[in-house]
């Protein structure tokens, strides 16, 4: 008993502070890393446009993401602002592109899905509210070009 | 014969948490949380000779034109509206209620769950815009005519099952989609 006190108390008679024991912290850790490999999904593209989508109520989610392939419209990030202008630009997977690219770009997204999928081939139009209706027409015409017919307006809830 | 008894060393883990937090941040550094949601539709194939034709056919009764200029105003068949009146519009003319000549066409039509109905299956709601029309005004005109559609299919679902569209079963929701077909064209713009 004496030499546990001792051990508690040093010859000036303060505390010690005991150790915390983190021997369970990267299990915690682990968890944690777990939960977000499950719920979040690799991001398919570095953008290279600005846009915020609108804000609308009535919303349908996309069911399968791996049907569903990606065309940007926006403003250019100001990086790119000096080569490219600031008049609105097409994003297809991480390069600039013109109207003229989707109906390669389309027939390659559906060379990579299986044939059971191809026909729930959709294509969900991420663009940003202030742009010009001109170029979002000259791209659905693309598309409809490209029988990628299934399309979606990514927007956000309004609270 | 005795054997010394060694002890197993322990293995240092104090770093594993570092690790751990390494991937950890990797991962929310590469990974987008979001879910993707949008308005869907289904644009009309290419354009061919027959389908210009049939285009043609579709009566001026059925048809509730909206148009929307560069500078974001809207014209719903030859009047100008406020985009807040817009699904009400939307509303009365797909329901047509009183069966007004001006209004689509109905007829009969068998559904099942709901037997021989009168429906106006045949509208069209067209979407014209130009060329300088902001795509926010664009989305939210969209957006106004997909919730006219759901009020009144929901209005139906209260009526005929006693529920909201929602809690209803597959079959009713069918033959609720049935009733009130989404008819939005996304056909060609026409500039002029």
């Amino acid at each position: 008993m004496k030499i546990m006190a001792m051990s508690k108390f040093n010859k000036t008679g303060r505390r010690e502070i005991p150790e915390l024991n983190t021997s369970s912290l990267p299990d915690l850790i682990f968890s944690i890393l777990f939960f977000f490999m499950i719920v979040v999904t690799m991001r398919e593209v570095t953008l290279m446009v600005q846009f915020r989508v609108p804000v609308v109520t009535e919303l349908e989610k996309l069911e399968k993401k791996s049907l569903v392939s990606y065309i940007y419209i926006g403003k250019p990030l100001p990086v790119y602002q000096e080569t490219m202008g600031i008049a609105d630009c097409i994003q297809l997977n991480d390069k600039f592109a013109e109207v003229s690219d989707i109906y390669n770009y389309i027939s390659h997204e559906r060379e990579k899905m299986s044939e059971s999928d191809k026909p729930h081939m959709r294509v969900s139009l991420k663009v940003d509210a202030q742009t010009k209706m001109g170029i979002v027409s000259d791209v659905k015409q693309a598309l409809r070009k490209a029988y990628a017919l299934n399309i979606s307006y990514s927007a956000t809830r309004r609270e | 014969m005795i054997r010394k008894r060694r002890k197993v060393p322990n293995i240092n883990a104090t770093s594993t948490a570092d690790i751990s937090f390494m991937l950890l941040i990797f991962f929310l550094v590469t990974t987008s949380m979001n879910t993707d949601e949008g308005l869907s539709r289904r644009l009309p194939p290419p354009m061919e000779e027959e389908f210009q034709k049939e285009d043609i056919q579709v009566k001026e009764r059925n048809i509730l034109m909206i148009k929307i200029n560069k500078f974001d105003e809207l014209m719903v068949n030859g009047e100008i509206c406020d985009i807040t009146q817009l699904k009400e519009k939307a509303k009365k003319f797909i329901s047509n209620v009183g069966n007004d000549p001006k209004m689509p066409e109905k007829h009969m039509k068998t559904i099942s769950l709901m037997g021989e109905v009168q429906v106006t299956d045949k509208h069209v709601i067209s979407v014209q815009n130009d060329v300088g029309t902001s795509y926010n005004t664009y989305i939210q005109v969209q957006n106004e005519l997909v919730a006219a559609y759901n009020e009144l299919r929901n209005e139906l679902a209260l009526s005929k099952f006693g529920r909201s569209f929602k809690g209803c079963t597959k079959e009713q929701q069918k033959a609720i989609i049935d009733y009130y077909p989404q008819k939005i064209s996304e056909a060609e713009p026409k500039y002029q």
